[in-house]
């Protein structure tokens, strides 16, 4: 007697049976938002082919053509698509540069706040006890704090040890550092919950009775199951790790005006808008929220398909 | 009770004793006292000998406790800047934001326990749609940008012409989706009414509220559409629930059931989260501030950070880590107090 086993499907066979395909075919705001996101992501790091001017470059850049409107508004440039700024650089060019110093802020920081919001997540849930207790107070106190106002006393504190100069010269680096340490806590505390779901699983039992060392059993046994809901918050803490750069950016605590991100684009504009020139204020701030926003509905869309009882907001 | 009270006073005891531990932290690492108070010209032995009469080469311990004791006694030291004491400057600037946070946060309970129960019942409606799109909208955008937004639109006003002018309804149409500005988006105005010690109060006149409008609206705005999201989920939940249907069978009127019955413990989550967000509010204030001049804390805050005033800094945190601190001990002592279920003494279950 031969018994045969079916074939194990591979990646792509499983994924293109999923329930996740599936369900995205059938939801047109999922598939318009995917579109939109990538559209931006791809824009924005095509910028130095994309764009018709480097705002970073000093000799492009012409004083006596700054403040000029948008093209639909009279007297506008139409080498100039969406109106230049104060600087006289092209705003267009300016936004998918800003664009994307923001998605590689809001990309680090969330990289480095899975990390460290994953592993103690893995240590509080498992371990338990002490260190649960230690682990789970410290996020407790951090979130009683709210991310932003964490961040922007990170910031000032940053800021205030390394001088404007050096501040503006690492402005990336710190602020994902900023912004990760400010957020972690929200990965923690989801990475736990599942953990404790999962430890008392009859799998980690064997694999515990196995011989396995505490480290292997965390990272290769139990964090594959909880993949779904960091999965899930992931897209929205991209979402607000790209607000929190545009809200530090405009406060003066994240990029110069020299290396501008959204959030700074926004904030030099708005010395300009009292004087009637919108735009320079105005379009980077719509990019913004759009970016956001998509991020946010398809965060939403991945909620309700992957884990629909992980939020209730 | 007494016991679960002890334990989180002990608990707010302990989280304030961290937070002066990080600011003395930060007062000892940023600055050099010395410089700010003499300047370039005296030199070196005069500074040591001033060194050690200020205390400056104790231990770190040594130090520390005596912060501690100062800040006990609300006693900060002076401000750079200002040149007094920072307690004062701090006094000076509170009234502005906690009435700041009071509007906004008059605006966030007044709207969102409505739509939010409006929305629970009638999930299907056009009009709930529309607001549960509208919120997820109103997360997405930062609260600075709707301000600049909303000064834009009210303060300094649009002109949109699409419509051919020469025919009448074109002219209407026009005038309909401009606006005229004029809202004032700047400081709190000139007409402020005297209350006491510090406290000068937007409230009492017409012309000195206005002032407060834009603001409000902008600091509610960015809670609003998570407060309507909260209390929509937590109310379905609550609708679907077994007493809700048993309510129903005896017959008792809708109305009743939703306002009396259901609303109750749909609002026991909302209290824990909107304690948790009074911090952001704060956080958020800073921002709003910053929009609108709004001569608060939050400014003050900024203000600080640019002059490198490191004393007006740290009494900034710890008084801002106080008003967290207390108002997320008051809203668990609610919590247990309307909530039986919570086990006061024993562990959280």
């Amino acid at each position: 007697m031969t018994t045969t086993t079916p074939p194990v499907p591979s990646h792509w066979a499983r994924f293109r049976d999923s329930y996740l395909l599936y369900s995205f075919k059938r939801d047109l705001v999922a598939q318009t938002c995917l579109l939109v996101f990538v559209s931006m992501v791809a824009a924005a790091f095509l910028a130095p082919w994309l764009a018709p001017m480097n705002p970073y470059d000093l000799a492009q850049i012409d004083i006596l053509s700054s403040e000029l409107p948008p093209f639909w508004i009279a007297g506008s440039d139409p080498s100039y698509l969406l109106g230049t700024d104060a600087q006289g650089r092209d705003l267009l060019s300016t936004i998918l540069y800003g664009a994307r110093v923001s998605l590689i802020i809001g990309f680090g920081a969330v990289i480095l706040q899975a990390l460290i919001g994953i592993s103690f997540g893995l240590l509080a849930g498992y371990l338990g006890g002490r260190v649960d207790a230690f682990l789970m107070r410290l996020a407790d106190i951090q979130l009683s704090f709210s991310t932003l106002m964490v961040a922007i006393i990170v910031g000032a504190v940053f800021k205030a040890t390394f001088g404007g100069e050096t501040f503006s010269e690492y402005a990336v680096v710190l602020l994902v550092l900023i912004i990760g340490l400010a957020e972690w806590p929200q990965y923690a505390r989801t990475v736990r919950a599942s953990v404790l779901a999962e430890r008392s699983k009859e799998y980690v039992d064997a694999a515990r009775v196995m011989g396995f060392r505490a480290k292997r059993i965390m990272f290769r046994h139990i964090l594959p199951n909880t993949l779904s809901p960091i999965f899930v918050i992931s897209t929205v803490q991209v979402a607000n790790a790209i607000i929190s750069e545009a809200a530090l950016s405009f406060l003066g605590l994240g990029m110069p005006e020299t290396q501008p991100s959204l959030g700074s684009l926004i904030k030099s504009g708005f010395d300009y808008i009292q004087s009637g020139s919108w735009w320079i204020t105005l379009i980077p701030g719509t990019v913004l929220v759009v970016l956001v926003l998509v991020i946010n509905l398809l965060g939403d869309w991945l909620r309700d398909v992957m884990n629909p009882r992980l939020y209730k907001g | 009770m007494i016991a679960f009270l002890i334990k989180r006073l002990f608990h707010a005891l302990l989280v304030m004793f961290i937070i002066s531990v990080i600011s003395f932290a930060i007062q000892d690492n940023l600055g050099d006292p010395i410089q700010q108070m003499v300047g370039q010209s005296v030199p070196e032995s005069e500074r040591a000998t001033l060194r050690e009469e200020l205390g400056l080469n104790d231990p770190f311990l040594v130090q520390y406790l005596r912060f501690a004791k100062n800040a006990l006694q609300f006693d900060f030291g002076y401000s750079y800047f200002f040149n007094e004491p920072t307690t004062e400057v701090i006094l000076r600037h509170l009234p502005a934001t906690l009435e700041l946070v009071a509007a906004a946060t008059f605006l966030i309970v007044t709207l969102s326990v409505p739509i939010g129960v409006y929305s629970a019942i009638k999930p299907r409606s056009p009009l709930s749609r529309l607001f549960m799109g509208v919120s997820i909208v109103g997360i997405s955008i930062p609260v600075f940008l709707t301000a600049i937004v909303l000064i834009q639109i009210f303060s300094i006003g649009i002109s949109i012409t699409p419509f051919p002018e020469d025919i009448g309804w074109g002219s209407w149409l026009n005038g309909l989706l401009s606006t005229e500005g004029g809202m004032p988006a700047y400081g709190r105005g000139n007409d402020l009414t005297h209350v006491f010690g510090t406290w000068y109060t937007n409230y009492a006149s017409w012309d000195s509220l206005v002032y407060l409008v834009l603001p409000a609206i902008s600091l509610a705005s960015i809670m609003l559409p998570l407060f309507i999201r909260l209390i929509r989920a937590e109310m379905l939940e609550v609708l679907q629930s077994d007493y809700v249907k048993f309510a129903k069978a005896k017959g008792i009127s809708m109305r009743r059931i939703y306002f009396l019955h259901a609303l109750k413990n749909t609002m026991l989550p909302v209290i824990t989260v909107g304690g948790v967000q009074i911090g952001t509010l704060v956080a958020f204030t800073i921002l709003t501030e910053t929009v609108f001049q709004w001569p608060g804390m939050g400014l003050m805050f900024l203000d600080a950070i640019e002059r490198s005033d490191i004393p007006l800094i740290i009494t900034y945190l710890m008084v801002v880590g106080l008003i967290f601190v207390i108002t997320n001990t008051l809203v668990d002592l609610i919590y247990g107090l309307v909530n039986p279920t919570v086990k006061l003494t024993g562990k959280p279950a």
